[in-house]
């Protein structure tokens, strides 16, 4: 299971000023932190970036692998910025990873960069026309971005795709078939295509305290089901996977013995697979 | 081989809910979908309150208000008018005088106005403030007060407001409206709350908004029929109290009810077109899952019954 790190992004108000400032410290410190704490990679989001972003994400790239053996997750939607940020990249450490292209025409040119500079590319199954209804059509996209990949040189072992993971607070019925369509990416190809999700998307919008709980055991799911990568908190996810028997064990039908973790397991389970009305106060009733 | 109907049966059971003190009138208690009595057991057919308001229907369009002429100009002959002559099952106030961009009625002029409609009638009264969160967090207060031991439903308790709501309600011995805005999950959350002050679920009514036909009425039918497959299917508690739907409020104020023959001869007879639109707006949503409508025209309350009669 790769863990990409994905604390260093515009939206996070601290990462957001170093970037203006150009102030390697804070970037440094966190890319750091999230190694230590088992990330594999270090996404690196500066949003759009429609000015100067060439230039943000060559720097970002190089703060961040000055301190940190890794290679980087090139996050944004400015195309030029990712070029800049390839050229830079060290491969080292590891081939860099795009975030990303999608079914849209306009994103095509992003599996291009790929081939070019030898990185890797996640394939965000969603189209022009919206969000995927369900699980199967999250496939068929995903088939399209494959036929893509091939005709523009990318190999499909170097794309990862991304079923692209909704709020639980208000898409919960789309949890569970972001599950199934992680099982049904793995059977398009062999060997199986790799996977990613944006985990904590899926506790967005949600209290802060339920946030973790929902990631962790989220996260344990969508290993069951074959998940190759996410990006997401690592010590949360370290966390995760030592509480991972015990989820196991709730999912087999088993009794664990700390009854407070066994509710809170067995509800979160249940608001996953749609079984239970989601709301915020899930947990207390 | 004789044929079999193919037949659900369903985890769950909507709460029976009765209000009133001399006549009064039960909503609720299936435990199957709307009109599936073939399934299973519908004990109540959907209640009609009949909407009346605190201050003259200035506000309604000409087609509603000549139907009510000479019987709204205060409150309690209205009300009686509705009891008496139309024969309504429950009169639903709305304290819309109340409304800071309206008269600004105060919590003490609505009160007394709740207590001469409630002296004025014997069938169940439905008490709903102006939609105005922090006036209605004083007037429900105080209406509800006024209604103490009469059993009235108290409305609506909104995610802003519900502390001070609840706790009159509960005070006065009322059922309760809570509304969230066509959120599945934000309703169950707000019934979540209420219930977490001590309120008994057995005593909300859950309103998810309604919305008109042609005025995004899809998203109501489809919140009220997933709190319905919850309730039933899932067997969630908090998601089992009966549904309302605040029909004419959000009917009478769309085009399609109020333009004229003469500005557009295409869409017909204006006066069958409004009544046509609030009883396809309630029947849709007595499709959808609702137990308690609130409605304005005689005409489209007659077709909406028959339209229960044949259907229960």
């Amino acid at each position: 299971m790769l863990i990409i790190g994905e604390k260093l992004s515009i939206i996070a108000k601290r990462v957001r000023e170093a970037m203006m400032k150009k102030d390697k410290g804070p970037i440094q410190e966190i890319a750091i932190r999230q190694w230590k704490e088992g990330s594999g990679m270090i996404d690196a989001n500066i949003g759009p970036a429609e000015d100067g972003g060439e230039e943000l994400m060559q720097w970002m790239v190089t703060t961040i692998q000055e301190v940190v053996p890794l290679p980087v997750c090139l996050d944004t939607t400015n195309f030029k910025a990712i070029e800049a940020g390839l050229k830079v990249h060290n491969n080292t450490w590891g081939r860099a990873l795009i975030n990303s292209t999608s079914n849209d025409p306009e994103r095509f040119p992003i599996l291009e960069l790929g081939a070019k500079y030898n990185a890797q590319v996640i394939g965000l199954t969603v189209g022009k026309g919206g969000l995927p209804a369900d699980a199967e059509e999250r496939a068929a996209i995903a088939a399209e971005i494959m036929a893509r990949a091939m005709e523009y040189g990318l190999p499909l072992e170097d794309l990862y795709l991304d079923p692209l993971v909704l709020q639980i607070a208000t898409s919960q019925d789309h949890a569970l078939k972001v599950i199934e369509a992680i099982k049904m990416f793995q059977e398009m190809n062999d060997p199986p295509m790799k996977t990613v999700v944006g985990l904590s998307n899926i506790s967005n919008g949600c209290p802060k305290h339920i946030r973790p709980i929902l990631n962790k055991y989220y996260f344990i799911m969508l290993m069951n089901a074959g998940l190759t990568s996410a990006i997401a908190d690592a010590h949360e996810m370290a966390e995760a996977i030592r509480e991972k028997p015990l989820v196991d064990a709730v999912i087999e039908g088993k009794t664990i013995e700390d009854a407070q973790k066994m509710r809170e397991i067995k509800k979160t389970l249940e608001v996953i697979m749609g079984s239970t009305l989601f709301a915020h106060s899930y947990l207390e009733m | 081989m004789a044929f079999a109907l193919p037949t659900e049966t369903y985890a769950g059971k909507v709460y029976e809910v009765t209000i009133g003190t001399d006549k009064t009138a039960t909503f609720g208690g299936e435990n199957v979908l709307p009109f599936h009595n073939f399934e299973g057991t519908i004990p109540h057919k959907p209640l009609i309150a009949y909407e009346i308001q605190d201050v003259p229907p200035e506000d309604w369009p000409e087609t509603l208000r000549k139907v009510y002429e000479g019987k709204s100009a205060d409150p309690v002959t209205w009300a009686k008018h509705c009891q008496d002559d139309l024969k309504a099952e429950a009169i639903a106030l709305r304290l819309i005088g109340t409304h800071p961009d309206r008269e600004n009625r105060s919590a003490e002029e609505a009160a007394k106005t709740v207590s001469d409609v409630l002296a004025a009638i014997n069938v169940p009264l439905i008490i709903l403030g102006s939609n105005n969160p922090d006036k209605d967090s004083q007037v429900l207060v105080a209406a509800s007060e006024a209604a103490k031991g009469r059993n009235c439903i108290i409305g609506k308790a909104q995610e802003s407001n519900h502390k001070t709501i609840v706790a009159a309600a509960m005070a006065n011995n009322h059922k309760l409206v809570a509304m969230s805005e066509l959120d599945i999950n934000l309703s169950k959350q707000l019934n979540i709350l209420i219930t977490q002050m001590g309120f008994d679920k057995e005593r909300i009514i859950t309103d998810p908004m309604c919305s008109a036909l042609g005025y995004g009425i899809e998203y109501s039918y489809s919140v009220m029929e997933r709190i319905r497959l919850a309730a039933l299917t899932q067997n969630d508690v908090i998601m089992q109290p009966p549904m309302m739907g605040d029909i004419g409020f959000y009917v009478w104020k769309v085009k399609e009810a109020q333009a004229s023959e003469s500005d557009l001869p295409q869409w017909g007879n204006l006066e069958q077109r409004a009544i046509g639109w609030e009883a396809a707006t309630a029947a849709a949503l007595l499709l959808s899952g609702a137990e308690l409508l609130i409605m304005r025209h005689p005409e489209a309350v007659k077709t909406i019954n028959s339209f229960i009669e044949e259907l229960i």
